[in-house]
C-alpha cells in the first residue's frame, strides 16, 4: 500500500470527564466515550490521563517509564536511587490483547526525592522532580519516563485508544477525573511515548489539532530550560503549560489568553481594564502564543481545562449531568455514556472551561 | 422502515439506509458520520446524535433531527431539506448550493460559509438561536437568517460576512451590530427584503411551534456585500 492509494479520513479525538465533588469512578466511562470516536484515529496511538487514582500512595510521585531494553531499566533504576527514595515499584499492569503489539517495559515506580539530594539540588521539590524526568529522557538511551504526577497517571501506547485502555485494565483503576485521546499522527511515526497525554509533573495534555507556531513555540521554552525531544506539538504545549502555571504562577484563565490571546482587534474593543491585562498578557508572554488549529484538554491536581484556539478550528463539545463536566470532539462521546445531559454547549474559540473539584484554587 | 444504530458502524448504518424501501427511521444514533450523504429521495428521521458530515451533498431528500447534530451539516448540500430540532455544530451548510437547513436551537462557527447561488439555486439557513464567529464568510449567494431566540446578546460573534461578495445575511437583534468588515454594508430590513424571509419565518415557526407573530414584527438587520465593489483592484484591474 503507497501513499495516494489510501485515504485515511480521520482526524484526532479527545475525551474528558470531571467530577466536581472529587467522587471517584472507573475508567470504564472513558474508555467507551473515546471509542464512539474511533474514526477520528488511525490505530497510531491512544492514551489516557487519570486524576486521583493513587490514593495509598498520594503523596509520592508516580514515575511510569517505558524502557525499550533491560540496560536501559538498569541504568534509570540507578539514576532514580541515586536521587530519590524508591518505596514501591513494580510492572503495570496490562492485559494480553491481539490489538496491541510491541510494547516496550512498562514499569511504575513511587518515588520521594532524598531530602540529602534535594538541599543539595537547591530547588523545590517539584523543579527538583521535573529536572531528574528530563534528565532520564534526555541522557538515559531507551528509558522515557512518561508521567511523574502526584495521585494520577498517564497510561498511553499505540493502537486505538479503546483497546490501549483495556490493555492498560483502565477500568480496575477510580478516579475523579479521566482524560483520553485518540490519534492521527501528522508529523510523526506514531510511538508509544509520542502517544498523548504528555506530562510533566500532574500537568497532562490531550490535544486535537496541529499547530503552526510549533516551532517558535519550542525555541522560545527551550531557553527555560525545557527539552523537547519528540518533535511533536502537544509536548510543547505540555511545558508551556507548566512554565506559565508552576513557574510564573498564572492562573488557568489567565494561561488561556496568553495562548489562545484574542486578536489585537478584538483587544481594541474590549473594556479599558481588561484591555489592559490582555495587552499585557499578549506582550510579556507573545513566545507563548501558540496559533493553528487545537482543541485541547489540560488536567491538573484537582481540576480540568478544555481550550479551543482563538480561531475555534477544532471542534468541542461540553455537557453537564449532576456533579459531572464531560468535555468530547464530539457530543456523541458524551451522550454514549450519559445520555440524558443537563446542558451541552459549545464554547467559543480562546473561552475556556476550567472546571475545579470543590471548587478548589489551584 | 425503523433502523436501530445501537452498536452500529456508519458504514453498516448508511448501507441499510440505502437498500432500505421506503423513508427511514433511526433510533439510538451514536456519531455514525454521512448519514444520507448524497440522498435524492426518501425521508429519514433521526433520534439520538447523528455523526459529522450529516447530509453532505443531499440532492433532494428530507432529514429531520430529534436532537442535536454536530460538525459540518449539510456540507456542499445540492437540494433537499435538514432540520434541526436542536443544536448545530461547526461549519452548518458550508458551500452549500442548493435546499434549506433549519435549526432550532443554536449553530457553532462557520456557519453558511462559502455558500453559492446559481440560476433557481438558492441555498438557505435558518438559525433559531445565535452562531459562532465567521456567520457567511466568503459568502457569495443564498440567505442565511439568525433569530436569536432566547439571546439577549447580539446573536453572531465576530467577523460575521467576511469577505462576502453575494447573498444576503438576515440578523434579529435589537442591538446595534458593530465591527462588520468594509465589504459588507448592513441595514435595517425593509417592507421588500422582509417578503423575502417571510414564508421562512412561517415554516420555520411551524416546524418548531414557535409563535410566528412576534419573530415577524421585529427588526431585522440585512447584511448585503458593498456595491461599492471593494475588491476592485485588489489584484487586478476589472
Amino acid at each position: 500500500m503507497k501513499e495516494g492509494q489510501v485515504r485515511i479520513p480521520s482526524g484526532c479525538a479527545i475525551s474528558g470527564l470531571i467530577d466536581k465533588t472529587g467522587k471517584r469512578m472507573s475508567g470504564e466511562a472513558i474508555i467507551r466515550s473515546i471509542s464512539v470516536m474511533r474514526d477520528r484515529s488511525n490505530g497510531l496511538g491512544g492514551g489516557f490521563a487519570a486524576y486521583g487514582i493513587y490514593p495509598e500512595y498520594k503523596d509520592y510521585y508516580a514515575l511510569h517509564i517505558f524502557y525499550e531494553h533491560t540496560a536501559a531499566k538498569k541504568s534509570c533504576e540507578e539514576f532514580l536511587e541515586r536521587h530519590f527514595d524508591i518505596i514501591n515499584l513494580s510492572k503495570i499492569p496490562t492485559r494480553r490483547m491481539k490489538e496491541i503489539t510491541d510494547e516496550p517495559l512498562i514499569w511504575r515506580y513511587f518515588v520521594t526525592p532524598l531530602p540529602t539530594k534535594l538541599a543539595e539540588s537547591q530547588l523545590d521539590e517539584r523543579e527538583f522532580v521535573a529536572r531528574c524526568v528530563f534528565r532520564v529522557n534526555t541522557t538515559i538511551n531507551g528509558a522515557y519516563i512518561f508521567s511523574g504526577g502526584k495521585n494520577m497517571g498517564v497510561f498511553k501506547g499505540v493502537g486505538y485508544p479503546e483497546d490501549v485502555g483495556r490493555f492498560y485494565r483502565l477500568e480496575e483503576y477510580e478516579g475523579y477525573c479521566f482524560t483520553a485521546h485518540g490519534r492521527y499522527p501528522t508529523n510523526t511515526p506514531g510511538w508509544w511515548g509520542g502517544a498523548h497525554p504528555f506530562a510533566l509533573l500532574d500537568y497532562a495534555v490531550v490535544h486535537n489539532g496541529e499547530i503552526s507556531s510549533y516551532d517558535a513555540n519550542r525555541r522560545a521554552i527551550e531557553m527555560y530550560g525545557y527539552k523537547c525531544t519528540l518533535q511533536t506539538d502537544t509536548e510543547v504545549i505540555t511545558y508551556i503549560v507548566d512554565y506559565l502555571h508552576r513557574r510564573k504562577g498564572l492562573s488557568f484563565d489567565e494561561i488561556a489568553s496568553v495562548i489562545a490571546a484574542p486578536f489585537w482587534q478584538t483587544i481594541e474593543a474590549m473594556p479599558p481594564e481588561e484591555r489592559e491585562t490582555s495587552e499585557y498578557l499578549r506582550n510579556v508572554f507573545a513566545a507563548q502564543l501558540i496559533t493553528g488549529p487545537f482543541s485541547i484538554l489540560v488536567g491538573f491536581e484537582g481540576g480540568l481545562m478544555a481550550l479551543n484556539d482563538r480561531l475555534k478550528l477544532r471542534s468541542m463539545v461540553v455537557a453537564e449531568k449532576d456533579d459531572i463536566v464531560y468535555v468530547a470532539s464530539e457530543e456523541a462521546a458524551i451522550r454514549m455514556i450519559e445520555p440524558n445531559l443537563a446542558k451541552v454547549w459549545s464554547p467559543g474559540g480562546g473561552q475556556p472551561v476550567i472546571v475545579r473539584v470543590n471548587g478548589g484554587e489551584r | 422502515m425503523n433502523i436501530s444504530a445501537a452498536n452500529m458502524d456508519f458504514k453498516q448504518l448508511n448501507e441499510q439506509i440505502k437498500t432500505a424501501v421506503g423513508n427511514v427511521c433511526i433510533s439510538h444514533c451514536c456519531g455514525q458520520r454521512f448519514i444520507g450523504r448524497g440522498f435524492k429521495d426518501k425521508t429519514i428521521t433521526i433520534h439520538g446524535t447523528p455523526g459529522n458530515a450529516l447530509g453532505a451533498y443531499l440532492d433532494g431528500a428530507t432529514i429531520e433531527v430529534r436532537g442535536n447534530t454536530q460538525d459540518a451539516v449539510g456540507d456542499t448540500m445540492n437540494n433537499g431539506k435538514i432540520i434541526v430540532h436542536g443544536n448545530a455544530g461547526d461549519a452548518l451548510g458550508y458551500a452549500m448550493r442548493g435546499g434549506s437547513i433549519f435549526v432550532r436551537d443554536d449553530a457553532g462557527y462557520r456557519t453558511g460559509i462559502h455558500m453559492k447561488q446559481y440560476q433557481d439555486r438558492k441555498p438557505v439557513i435558518v438559525v433559531g438561536g445565535k452562531v459562532g464567529s465567521f456567520l457567511g464568510e466568503y459568502l457569495a449567494g443564498g440567505l442565511i437568517v439568525v433569530l436569536g431566540i432566547g439571546t439577549e446578546d447580539t446573536p453572531v460573534g465576530n467577523f460575521t460576512g467576511t469577505g462576502m461578495h453575494g447573498g444576503r445575511i438576515f440578523i434579529r437583534t435589537n442591538k446595534e451590530l458593530t465591527g462588520l468588515p468594509a465589504q459588507v454594508t448592513a441595514e435595517i430590513a425593509g417592507p421588500e427584503e422582509m417578503s423575502e424571509i417571510l414564508p421562512l419565518l412561517s415554516e420555520f415557526c411551524s416546524l418548531f411551534g414557535v409563535a410566528a407573530d412576534d419573530l415577524i414584527k421585529d427588526s431585522y438587520y440585512v447584511l448585503k456585500p458593498n456595491a461599492k465593489n471593494p475588491y476592485q483592484q485588489l489584484y487586478t484591474a476589472n
